[in-house]
């Protein structure tokens, strides 16, 4: 309850007595329910100024050219992430010293909110990538060379970055991956492939997690800061893909790729845990994406099955559409609490895996509902490939995959539980 | 010469939604329907930021005349380079009754009060099309105008201001203090930076109400009734010059 309430008061206080603070919780809490319109707000004036600001940004640089870069198989990443970069939305939460802002994680979830409203689910999947996969654990522990070299032109735009984890052989089960990286003097040499690297084929760098010595599989990986023009790199096939057309995803090679072993962000073994850290970050990132496409969804079946007409009269005066289209939309808005309360939460610095995993769960399969649902009330023009409707059907499906399965979710939701069954341990 | 600016910045209803009349047929449709700064606006406001940074004015005051929701145009404003705001507070069932007359008195009681020597404002507000709040402030304020701007230029102590008029482009030389509206072509507007938007919270806007101006804000007009413009008819082919000038005669047009 603490946590929840006064949410912006309780981050901007230093840390005084907890009884100091459960006052002044006392006291917003009646100034806020008497302020509070029957829709609470979660964000602030400068949220939605933010919100603002890049909408118009999407209106007037983005989405006019959406469609050309969806038949394209490729949007622009360096032009459109100068664009964002430029006016600061690359670093919200980043470091001052590095060009970031330094705000919480709400002006993040504020911005990705934002970035839904883009009419494709590839653009908001690339920035995502830059701002809450690669660049995270960079920020937190990498080191003054590093930041300079590899955050700050990520921040500014002027450099696209991949996330490397997953191989050919290694998604869901991060643990058994297969590239390695050995030290050879000041340097390591990097054997391995890569499966599935959003951005690889425009980016000037990968955050890449290796095989850095023996050990248990927890604690023998490093991640590193890779220059994709290394000598050794190889892309091969551009992934053709049902959706996230606009996204170039690849497939990478390393060949005896030699890279400075201080390249190595933050500890060496530790590449697994900083990767865990942010997940929570990366999780309800991805939940929040799903929402402004499940509104668009709702809103223009909702304008076109009045428009449309059958046996007499608008498709929308059925009560199955009318009614089907009140569930989804009271689902959309038990997510969208769902996800709020956890972003205050870990805001306030509670641990949030049980919620942001709930909530990355419950958005890939929402939308997968809402999508098939509305898709199914455009009747044959849903079935065209000229409405967004079927654009964020193909789109959204991805989100029960990437980013943590539904099955992982669900093993960690599980866990939580205390419901996991435990296997033997080999010794 | 560092000029004090008063850029005035009006709430209206998004350009991108579609008008809805309401059923009562007394204006249309405002609730939960999306708004923002009027476009116009934003062009003046651009305009007075970019004088600040040539060094030209030394202040932006944005001003806006509306209920309590105008404060965020009012942000928008500040966020894009505005120093500080000014919300002069209109009821909601007030601003339909709310004349470019009234806003043009607050408009100059304010530059007065303020010690403005530049009023920027948008040539008309995309809601009323009325482009009469700039021509009027002028008049009451006894200072130079200069509307429908596509290029400013300050001279010593005087603007050349370069005019959209219906027969191409007009220079003209005004005098300071002037009010000028700003045209669609006087510049693209930026998009706010996330350092300004956060810059701006700290930036303050005061509140104050027309009576406290001065101001009577009584209604001079009377809507009779607000109604959608007639469904277009379909038009139809003609052969050739003489069917197209007969069936004109024939329609009694010509």
């Amino acid at each position: 309850m603490a946590a929840v309430v006064g949410r912006r008061g309780l981050v901007s206080l230093p840390s005084w007595s907890n009884r100091l603070i459960f006052f002044r919780n006392l006291a917003t809490t009646s100034i806020k329910r008497s302020e509070a319109p029957a829709t609470a707000e979660f964000y602030t004036d400068e949220h939605k100024e933010l919100q603002r600001s890049l909408k118009k940004l999407i209106d007037s640089e983005i989405n006019p050219h959406v469609d050309q870069w969806e038949a394209e198989g490729q949007f622009p990443a360096h032009e459109v992430f100068g664009k964002l970069g430029k006016a600061g939305f690359l670093g919200v939460c980043k470091p001052e010293e590095y060009g970031g802002l330094g705000l919480d994680y709400s002006y993040s979830m504020a911005m990705s909110e934002a970035l839904g409203t883009i009419n494709c689910g590839a653009i908001p999947m690339a920035v995502a990538v830059q701002t809450d996969m690669s660049t995270p654990a960079l920020a937190r522990f990498g080191s003054n060379y590093l930041k300079e070299e590899f955050l700050a032109p990520s921040i500014s735009g002027e450099k696209v970055s991949c996330l490397g984890v997953s191989e050919p052989g290694a998604g869901s089960d991060v643990a058994s991956i297969q590239t390695t990286a050995k030290r050879d003097g000041d340097d390591l040499i990097i054997n391995g492939q890569k499966m599935w690297i959003t951005n690889a084929w425009q980016a000037d760098w990968i955050c890449l997690l290796a095989n850095t010595s023996q050990g248990p599989a927890h604690l023998n990986k490093s991640l590193i800061c890779v220059p994709m023009n290394s000598p050794g790199i190889h892309l091969t096939k551009r992934i053709d893909k049902m959706g996230m057309r606009s996204s170039d995803t690849a497939q990478i090679f390393f060949e005896d790729v030699r890279v400075p072993a201080k390249n190595i962000i933050g500890d060496e073994g530790m590449g697994f845990t900083y990767q865990m850290l942010q997940f929570q970050e990366e999780r309800l990132a991805g939940a929040v994406l799903t929402i402004p496409p499940m509104d668009t969804c709702i809103q223009s079946t909702i304008a076109y099955t009045k428009e449309r007409k059958a046996f007499g009269q608008p498709l929308l005066n059925n009560q199955c559409i009318h009614f089907r289209l009140a569930e989804l939309e009271t689902e959309i808005e038990c997510l969208r609490s769902l996800i709020y309360r956890a972003t205050d939460l870990y805001v306030a610095g509670e641990d949030v895996t049980k919620l942001a995993s709930m909530a990355k769960l419950k958005a890939g399969r929402l939308a997968r509902e809402v999508t098939d649902s509305c898709l199914q009330f455009w009747g044959g023009m849903g079935f065209t490939n000229e409405v967004l409707v079927s654009r964020f059907f193909r789109d959204m499906r991805l989100v029960s995959i990437g980013g943590g399965a539904d099955e992982v979710m669900l093993m960690i939701i599980c866990k939580y539980m205390d419901t996991l069954p435990r296997l033997p341990r080999k010794k | 010469m560092s000029l004090r600016v008063l850029v005035g910045c009006k709430r209206v209803i998004d350009y991108a939604v579609k008008i809805r009349v309401r059923p009562d047929k007394m204006g249309v449709v405002t609730d939960g329907v999306k708004h923002s700064m009027n476009p116009f606006d934003e062009i003046a406001i651009e305009e007075a930021v970019r004088l600040k940074e040539k060094k030209i004015a030394k202040e932006v005051i944005a001003v806006s005349c509306g209920p309590t929701q105008a404060q965020e145009t009012i942000r928008t404003a500040l966020a894009m380079g505005a120093d500080r705001g000014i919300h002069v507070e209109i009821p909601a069932k007030e601003m339909e009754k709310l004349e470019p007359l009234h806003v043009s008195k607050i408009l100059a009681k304010l530059a007065e009060k303020e010690g403005a020597e530049l009023l920027i404002v948008g040539k008309q507000a995309i809601d009323d099309d009325s482009n009469a709040t700039a021509q009027m402030t002028a008049a009451l304020l006894e200072w130079p105008q200069a509307t429908f701007a596509s290029k400013i230029e300050k001279t010593d102590g005087t603007l050349l201001v370069v005019r959209e008029v219906d027969g191409g482009l007009e220079t003209i030389k005004v005098k300071l203090p002037a009010v000028v509206s700003a045209d669609l072509r006087l510049n693209e507007p930026r998009y706010a930076t996330l350092p300004n938007i956060m810059k701006a919270k700290k930036k303050k806007i005061v509140k104050m109400k027309p009576a406290d101006l001065g101001v009577d804000t009584t209604a001079h007009f009377e809507v009779v009734e607000v109604c959608d413009p007639p469904s277009r008819e379909a038009g139809i082919k003609v052969e050739d010059v003489d069917a197209l000038v007969s069936k004109l005669k024939e329609a009694g047009r010509i």
